[in-house]
């Protein structure tokens, strides 16, 4: 993938750009691929330490390629307790990976947010941009059944 | 489409419109006398916006976030299909949420003629119908009918009720929300013309810097991100820094789990966000700003983009403001999502291109902020309480609230509660009437036990405090915190050692980890918790039975080191929704420590699942769906549950298709 386009858009050696251009990088590639690192922080100027150390500490950056469906559970509070732990912890047996994870198939990636703001609908999740909302233990099974049929 | 700019700039006559007589003219001021073509059109255009006057059918579909959850789009497109099918003329609008998010998808339908009707819970499936009864037969359809809405018309909707006066909207007082859910956000004029960017101009050309200063603190104006801190204090201080660049920055991180309210404004009604920070820009003398957005809230980043751009293009932003020689210039920054980065030295961190972790304070932002200028930080909400005081006067809004808290507080009630919403109230409103009459209680007949506010800073309230009026003071003494403003409401299946263990979770993983307080002493609350709500079978080790009263004696002490000796706000509040339920839900905790017990019915390893042998019928399915045989029995005859084989996975009384299977 030709990415230059990205990097000729920010001035060289500012870095206040370094978050943006990670966000950047992340919607061309879907994460943040090692060797784009080392660039970034070529670009910029600072030592690539520093560009892994601001990659990992927001919850928005990814070090590993993601599934073709995202599923993002939502942990705000009113989805917590109208029982969103029970929604996650069906998804993770279901799919058998863990919140974080991707399917060795790469087909499904669960991710948990803090809150999408959609409270009314709780418990929520987004999968790609499409929002499912007052999920129970059987209609997230069945949820999950239809989107591993549709592959 | 022609729009205020396009009217104005057209040359009917020799009349010069300068920028800054272009807002006069706009709002009337009785001392512009337009030419009479001018005059008329802007007259018309006008009438046209506000819907007053219209020759055609209006349709406003609510889509905000949440009506876009609930399918805001499949109806918008329906809609959209079904006029150009029958060859129907109207206008269709889109808007932000009006706050009644339980009742979404939410359409409004303008008639010429006659007031605006709201209607709650529109499928794509009514809309047919909706076209066919209300605009085609001039007939509410009733049974979808939310209110009308309080306005002068030649027509009436017979027997329908208005608005302002079904319970959730009763008691509240829309004056930050006044245009959310009934403009669209995307069209300027919509919001210039409903008395915005009105306090900008008589800013620019009438007062002082000083004077604004004065008056947001005649206001009593207080931030609306949490801390409460006075806003022309700040403004203030910041005014009163030497440095010759100053910046301002809006917060619109909105991290809290639970707390939608700046969403909804930005999404709703972003002109006044960009209003008030112009007017707070001039106040403090900063000429750069930057609005730091949630990447997670995209709908809100779009408009804000859009906000921008229609704001430069009409002078109220970039140089030269208005003709007044004051220049703004405004950018939006994404966060990469940290909850931390709502604390305004984390944040500015995080502008600069680092970790958002917060530093100690002094020196203040105010003094040394963002690349060592002086800077102001305020949130969305406080932001948007800007312009309404310069509007209506600082009297005006003082006469709203409490002593010490002045104005309107936006709340985003959800949880176990009738009316999930944002509700704007006047501080000093209880929490019972948030709860019950706004709210209207709590459903499926159960009882309220608990409401929790300000998200992980704040604390549970039991029904004992419910009666207290909310404000910053009060809710302090009764050991919570305005926050931003998250309300959830719990009933009696909600667990309050489960409940703390969740927020210790989600501080957790959010703690920056710069200072060791924050960092390990909440992973200690957090194992205390955990070690309470574990069952015998999972104690490997002998020692673990001590620690767990070990834990539990130095629980209160281990929270209020953390208070103490943290290093920002959020590790100084981190404890407080352990303190709060430990203060007002003992007995829950000692349930757990004591009897191994979990009343609620939610700490799973304390349950014990059996199951109803006169509803069973042998079909099985418990069985076969057991990753643990612990479920044994003969087809067609009752099933028993082996209680130490149990891993209390829970998927037996899910897959029972007779509810024979319950918990104790």
């Amino acid at each position: 993938m030709n990415n230059q386009s990205i990097f000729e858009a920010y001035p060289r050696n500012d870095a206040s750009l370094l978050i943006p251009l990670l966000q950047n990088i992340q919607t061309e590639f879907g994460y943040l691929p090692e060797d784009q690192l080392e660039k970034v922080a070529e670009h910029i100027g600072i030592p690539l330490s520093r560009v892994y150390g601001v990659a990992t500490f927001y919850n928005q950056f990814r070090l590993k390629p993601l599934g073709k469906y995202v599923i993002r559970v939502c942990r705000g509070t009113a989805c917590h307790v109208k029982g969103s732990l029970d929604i996650l912890r069906i998804l993770e047996s279901e799919l058998g990976i863990k919140a974080g994870d991707t399917t060795k198939d790469l087909m499904f990636s669960i991710e948990t947010v803090a809150c999408i703001g959609a409270c009314s609908i709780a418990p929520v999740i987004v999968i790609n941009d499409e929002y499912f909302g007052g999920l129970t233990p059987k209609s997230i099974q069945k949820l999950i059944k239809k989107f591993k049929d549709k592959g | 489409m022609k729009d205020f700019f396009d009217i104005l700039s057209r040359k009917h006559t020799d009349f010069k419109v300068t920028p800054d007589l272009f807002m006069d003219i706009i709002h009337e001021s009785p001392d512009i006398t337009l030419p009479a073509k001018t005059a008329q059109e802007i007259r018309e255009y006008k009438s046209r916006l506000t819907l007053e006057k219209t020759d055609k059918p209006a349709i406003i579909v609510g889509m905000g976030t949440c009506g876009l959850a609930n399918g805001a789009q499949g109806v918008y497109d329906t809609f959209k299909e079904e006029l150009e099918k029958r060859g129907i003329e109207a206008e269709l609008i889109s808007t932000g949420c009006v706050g009644y998010c339980a009742e979404e998808v939410i359409v409004d339908i303008k008639l010429p003629g006659y007031p605006r009707l709201s209607y709650a819970r529109v499928t794509p499936k009514d809309v047919s119908n909706l076209i066919e009864t209300t605009l085609i037969n001039h007939e509410p359809l009733r049974d979808k009918v939310l209110g009308v809405y309080h306005e002068k018309s030649e027509k009436r909707w017979e027997n329908l009720p208005v608005i302002d006066n079904i319970p959730f909207f009763k008691i509240q007082q829309k004056v930050v929300l006044e245009n959310c859910g009934i403009i669209d956000p995307e069209n300027i004029d919509q919001y210039i013309v409903r008395g915005g960017y009105k306090g900008l101009s008589r800013v620019l050309k009438n007062m002082s810097p000083e004077d604004v200063i004065e008056d947001t603190l005649k206001a009593g104006l207080r931030g609306r991100g949490g801390g409460g801190f006075k806003t022309g204090m700040k403004w203030k201080f910041a005014r009163q820094s030497e440095g010759d660049k100053k910046y301002l920055i809006c917060n619109a991180d909105e991290g809290d789990p639970g707390a939608f309210m700046d969403r909804a404004i930005l999404e709703g009604d972003p002109h006044r966000v960009v209003e008030g920070m112009v007017i707070a820009a001039y106040a403090i003398g900063a000429s750069e700003g930057y609005i730091y957005c949630r990447a997670e809230y995209p709908l809100a980043i779009r408009r804000l983009r859009k906000t921008l751009a229609d704001a430069e293009k009409y002078g109220l932003l970039g140089d030269n403001i208005l003709n007044s020689g004051f220049n703004f210039k405004l950018k939006i920054k994404e966060g990469a999502g940290a909850f931390v980065c709502g604390e305004e030295t984390a944040l500015i961190n995080s502008i600069e291109g680092n970790r958002g972790m917060p530093r100690p304070r002094p020196p203040y932002p105010t003094t040394e902020g963002l690349w060592g200028k002086p800077t102001v930080i305020n949130n969305v909400e406080t932001f948007a309480n800007v312009p309404v005081i310069i509007r209506r006067g600082a009297d005006w809004y003082a006469s709203i609230g409490t002593a010490t808290s002045k104005g309107t507080k936006i709340f985003a009630l959800s949880g176990k509660v009738k009316n999930v919403g944002l509700v704007e109230v006047p501080m000093g409103t209880t929490l019972r009437q948030i709860v019950f009459d706004v709210g209207g209680g709590i459903p499926d007949g159960r009882r309220f036990k608990a409401v929790q506010i300000g998200g992980p800073s704040g604390g549970a309230l039991p029904e004992s405090v419910i009666d207290t009026a909310i404000d910053y003071e009060n809710l302090k003494e009764i050991g919570a915190m305005m926050g931003s403003g998250g309300l959830v409401v719990m009933d009696e299946t909600t667990c309050m050692v489960d409940l703390a263990k969740y927020f210790m979770t989600f501080i957790m993983s959010e703690s920056c980890g710069k200072c060791i307080p924050c960092r390990e002493g909440t992973k200690r609350l957090y194992e205390t918790l955990e070690r309470l709500t574990r069952s015998y079978k999972n104690e490997n080790d002998p020692e673990e039975a001590l620690l767990r009263f070990q834990g539990m004696v130095y629980l209160e002490r281990l929270a209020k080191v953390i208070t103490t000796t943290s290093l920002c706000g959020l590790g100084q509040t981190a404890a407080n929704p352990v303190l709060s339920t430990l203060h007002y839900f003992r007995d829950e905790y000692e349930a757990h420590l004591y009897e191994r017990k979990c009343p609620a019915g939610v700490c799973k390893e304390l349950l014990t699942y059996k199951i109803d042998t006169d509803k069973c019928t042998g079909c099985t399915l418990c069985a076969i769906k057991c990753p643990v045989d612990a479920i044994v029995g003969e087809r067609k005859k009752a099933h028993y549950i082996i209680s130490d084989k149990c891993t209390r996975c829970g998927q037996c009384m899910m897959n029972c298709n007779f509810n024979a299977i319950y918990v104790e």
